[in-house]
């Protein structure tokens, strides 16, 4: 049972906002990733959530200078288009890659950089919300959760796997910002029709919402306003976790 | 005066090679990069690493003349340490999709897939340390960092007259269990990275600098 705090960050810096709007500022990420891994983060991951062209070398500076201090897995996201892009990240010192809209806009980028640098670097990223335009209920969006993708999760989660995603980052964006509880509802739909790891993300308000996400199925919990604000501390998330019977580091 | 030990990255293109660089560093290595034979021929200790797919890494290892490279350190009794496919490649062969590639030989015995409902195997997680270890002396009850689809589940050498048996470390997940660890004489490798393993990593890189 992994914990993964999530740093979106933004030209070299940690953003986070309500529903992926409303953007505040607030800290260095190479700092953040140090204080994380104290606290017994079991991997990091960086969300460049406005990654322009002119941003990407403020990324790869990001991610090695992380790299240099923090000896836990390290996943960056966010803009990432094909095999060059997952090459210079990994060069950098990140041990696995979060896509989101290349994948949507052209799935086969999946295959490629899965047979180029094995299954186990490409985390596919998915953001979804209900909707009834969808045989599962529940649709693919792309930019922070603006765009319907006009796909089926469940059809969408499926064929990331087959193509060979070797974990799946599933971020619900009807309970993201609520801190309400995960979307277990959706994390049971992914987990029925995913092999390989789920990773649970959106909805964490408190340290007992991380037990019933790992319940429905997930193999990690993923959070980053809370722990970035300091209302839950990873420590606490851990203790919950291990009183209730899951195995945590 | 004790000098730092000195330890070569086989750089054979293989994913992030960065943080067993800087992993080795923090242990107290003299560390560098490099795909040079002669100077991973020289170095204190070769560290193999790979992540991927059985078959790209052997042939990527082929490319910087590795498994040449490898026995003659191991002739001369010169420490190798093989992490993750860097591991796998040692054994005999690999089973991928139906296909069988040879290995490096070092020890019988085929990497094949993993048995468990959801593969790859990602995240932390326990090891059964075998006994008179010296590569997790000092670690205790701690966990490691494990990200791979493949594994070997059958040890294959038996201990003979001639042959005092490696010490073979387990791992359980899925419906059984895998090597993840191997101290055989000079060469040494483990499954997990250590060099993401936080603390225990960093505890585990040290007892391999020592045996330098």
């Amino acid at each position: 049972m992994r914990v993964i705090p999530c740093l979106d960050v933004r030209a070299g810096r940690v953003v986070k906002g309500v529903n992926f709007v409303d953007l505040r500022d607030a800290g260095d990420p190479v700092e953040m990733a140090a204080v994380y891994d104290a606290e017994g983060a079991d991997e990091l991951c960086f969300l460049d959530i406005t990654a322009s062209s002119d941003d990407r070398e403020t990324t790869y500076d990001m991610v090695s200078r992380t790299a240099e201090q923090v000896f836990i897995p390290l996943t960056v996201g966010g803009g990432v288009r094909g095999t060059g892009d997952v090459e210079r990240l990994l060069r950098a010192g990140a041990d696995k890659v979060a896509m989101v809209t290349a994948a949507v806009e052209r799935p086969r980028v999946i295959a490629e950089v899965a047979e180029r640098f094995g299954s186990q670097v490409l985390v596919l990223s998915i953001d979804a919300r209900r909707s009834d335009t969808q045989p599962s209920g529940f649709e693919v969006t792309t930019h922070g959760g603006r765009r319907s993708a006009g796909l089926d999760l469940l059809a969408w989660a499926a064929q990331g796997c087959a193509l060979g995603a070797g974990e799946i980052l599933l971020n619900s964006m009807d309970a993201d910002g609520t801190k309400a509880g995960f979307d277990v509802e959706m994390v049971a739909a992914v987990r029925a029709v995913c092999p390989v790891p789920l990773i649970a993300s959106g909805g964490a308000g408190a340290p007992e919402h991380f037990g019933p996400a790992v319940g429905a199925g997930a193999d990690a919990v993923l959070a980053a306003s809370v722990f970035h604000f300091g209302e839950l501390r990873i420590g606490d998330v851990k203790r919950v976790l291990a009183g209730e019977g899951h195995p945590v580091r | 005066m004790s000098r730092a030990p000195s330890v070569v990255v086989l750089d054979h293109g293989s994913g992030n090679v960065r943080s067993a660089v800087r992993a080795l560093a923090r242990a107290g290595a003299e560390v560098s990069l490099s795909a040079d034979p002669a100077r991973a021929q020289a170095a204190g200790g070769l560290v193999v690493p790979g992540v991927g797919a059985f078959a790209s890494v052997m042939a990527a290892m082929g490319a910087v003349h590795g498994a040449r490279v490898v026995e003659r350190r191991l002739a001369g009794g010169r420490p190798v340490l093989g992490i993750c496919v860097g591991m796998q490649v040692l054994f005999a062969e690999g089973a991928e999709h139906g296909v069988v590639t040879p290995g490096m030989g070092q020890w019988p015995g085929r990497v094949e897939r993993l048995q468990a409902p959801i593969v790859p195997h990602m995240g932390w997680n326990t090891v059964d340390p075998a006994v008179g270890s010296r590569m997790f002396a000092g670690v205790g009850a701690e966990r490691f960092y494990f990200v791979h689809s493949y594994a070997c589940r059958h040890w294959g050498l038996s201990p003979s007259e001639q042959l005092a048996a490696p010490p073979v470390t387990w791992t359980s997940y899925g419906d059984g269990r895998f090597v993840s660890a191997v101290e055989n004489g000079p060469l040494w490798a483990t499954q997990f990275h250590p060099e993401k393993s936080g603390d225990a990593g960093a505890t585990l890189l040290r007892n391999w600098l020592a045996t330098l």
